[in-house]
């Protein structure tokens, strides 16, 4: 690691009265910063410890929501019985992610700005347009076993990393974030950006704002039929091949009223379809229109070569999770039974 | 680990920064890096080698330490940001010469080979005991999976756990469907 100076802030305007520093990077839990300071693929001369702006906590929203704090950690996040009992669909995601000692550290808002695990940003002697805007990409054409299959640019075909930030993107979350100008709300769908030309941008957060809270609106109407599914190369302690979030508001006649699908591991954002969910609305949920969502979902995809086997995978996934969604609401459980062997 | 080799910027100050920590009941106090890692500290600083460095990137578990009752990869985390707080290594669970529950468990189950990643599995099994989340054997396995076993002792560790958290043992089930591409334990 470089040498660094550290500061601790003491509020959200001590925090921000940092950004004159260049090479300034705020710091909560650090499982990913730290790691990637320790690689050099990311060399801050100053990191301010927001631990102390009181952001870590889990309540209520004005609109009859959740406000989660961006310092509040992933496993209290996904254990808090608000979370819990409101937003099954999130904690199944943040429990498929990591492991118990990470998520013990890493923070909500860090969940968001973590960056891919592509091998080639973490080698320093590949060229990585991400890590070294302009130098080029050594993963097309390299081992793409996780890379994208949607959204993918000539620039860049990284995956994001992040398991809850497919049940966020599913949830419609939104970000408060915190600057010298004051504050601002990004729809989640508008957070995470494509690589397109600028791969070394993952996000819209302009320099120097901060994460303060991730708002989840209501969402009651999708609690009894939701389902995280993830396919990994491990039973556990993986990052997404595939992953898929799963909303379904079902009425008593069988027909879906409303619909939310997300998947993880296939893209430079969690991804979502607006004719997708349209597909699904007023349709009788079953196999044939599960199937024709799944298509819709999928629509464009294109495999790098090793990866071509998530676009089959995804569209399987899709179904799969959609219909755990219409049996009730899936959570982590039934992973721990099947992976239990006779 | 090189890093600490690593010369600063000619004319600029190393500074350190003070860090007092409570390390198994006892008061410390250390001046340290800001870029030095809690198992560095640990490890160099503090005389205690327990904790290990496997990975040095939390993907191995070997760091595990406890803070405050949870536990975490002392790796990925700098003493400067532990500030104040209570940390717990192997080296502090026994009760003088009485081992822990799960130490003794660990030898009557044959849960290490090796014992590299053993004190990373002790502290993390105390850590799950502490959140109170696993309830069947299938969760404590999965919810162990943060510290890998390169010598495959899971089936011990898995047994040890789940004898001292007072787990039924697992028995047999036909109607539970058996996941091809799982391991036994």
């Amino acid at each position: 690691m470089n040498p660094i100076t550290y500061v601790e802030a003491a509020d959200v305007a001590g925090a921000l009265g940092h950004q004159h520093i260049s090479g300034r990077a705020f710091i909560a839990g650090g499982t990913n910063l730290i790691d990637l300071m320790k690689e050099q693929v990311m060399r801050p001369s100053t990191l301010v410890d927001i631990n102390g702006l009181r952001l870590d906590t889990i309540e209520p929203s004005a609109s009859g929501g959740l406000l989660l704090g961006a310092t509040a950690r992933n496993a209290d996040t996904a254990c808090h019985p608000l979370v819990r009992d409101g937003y099954p669909l999130l904690t199944a995601a943040i429990l498929a992610g990591a492991s118990p000692q990470i998520r013990n550290m890493a923070s909500n808002g860090g969940n968001l700005l973590q960056r891919t695990r592509c091998h080639y940003f973490y080698d320093l002697a590949t060229a990585c347009n991400k890590r070294d805007p302009g130098s080029g990409c050594a993963a097309i054409g390299g081992l793409t076993r996780q890379h994208a299959i949607l959204g993918a640019s000539a620039h860049c075909i990284a995956t994001h990393p992040s398991d809850m930030c497919v049940a966020l993107a599913a949830l419609e979350a939104v970000v408060h974030v915190r600057s010298g100008e004051g504050a601002r709300q990004i729809a989640f769908a508008d957070f995470h950006r494509l690589p397109e030309d600028h791969p070394e941008r993952d996000t819209t957060l302009a320099p120097g704002e901060l994460i303060t809270h991730i708002e989840l609106p209501p969402a009651a109407q999708f609690a009894a039929h939701s389902a995280y599914l993830k396919f990994r190369d491990r039973a556990s302690y993986a990052f997404a091949l595939v992953s898929v979030a799963a909303m379904l508001d079902v009425g008593d006649d069988g027909v879906v009223r409303d619909a939310r699908l997300a998947l993880g591991g296939v893209a430079h954002k969690p991804w979502r379809a607006p004719l997708a969910e349209a597909a699904l609305i007023g349709r009788r949920a079953g196999p044939e229109t599960f199937a024709h969502a799944a298509e819709l979902l999928l629509s464009g995809a294109r495999g790098q070569g090793d990866n071509d086997f998530k676009i089959t995978m995804a569209r399987r996934a899709v179904i799969r999770a959609l219909e755990q969604a219409l049996e009730g609401t899936h959570d982590n459980s039934h992973e721990f039974a099947g992976k239990e062997p006779l | 680990m090189d890093d600490h080799l690593t010369v600063a910027p000619t004319g600029a100050a190393i500074g350190t920064y003070p860090v007092n920590l409570r390390i198994n009941g006892q008061p410390h106090r250390f001046e340290v890096e800001a870029w030095v890692t809690l198992l560095d500290l640990l490890r160099e600083r503090a005389g205690l080698t327990g904790s290990k460095k496997g990975c040095d990137h939390g993907q191995c578990g070997a760091c595990t330490v406890l803070v405050g009752g949870k536990r975490i990869n002392s790796c990925l985390t700098l003493a400067v940001m532990q500030n104040g707080k209570d940390i717990t290594t192997v080296e502090g669970l026994a009760d003088g010469t009485r081992l822990h529950p799960l130490q003794q468990a660990f030898i009557e189950h044959d849960a290490f080979q090796c014992g590299y990643c053993t004190p990373g599995q002790l502290c993390s099994a105390v850590g799950l005991m502490n959140e109170g989340e696993a309830n069947t054997v299938a969760e404590v396995r999965e919810l162990m999976s943060g510290n890998v076993c390169r010598c495959g002792a899971y089936p011990g560790i898995v047994a040890a756990v789940t004898e001292v958290m007072g787990l039924p043992e697992r028995k047999d089930n036909p109607d539970r469907p058996y996941l091809p591409g799982t391991v036994p334990a």
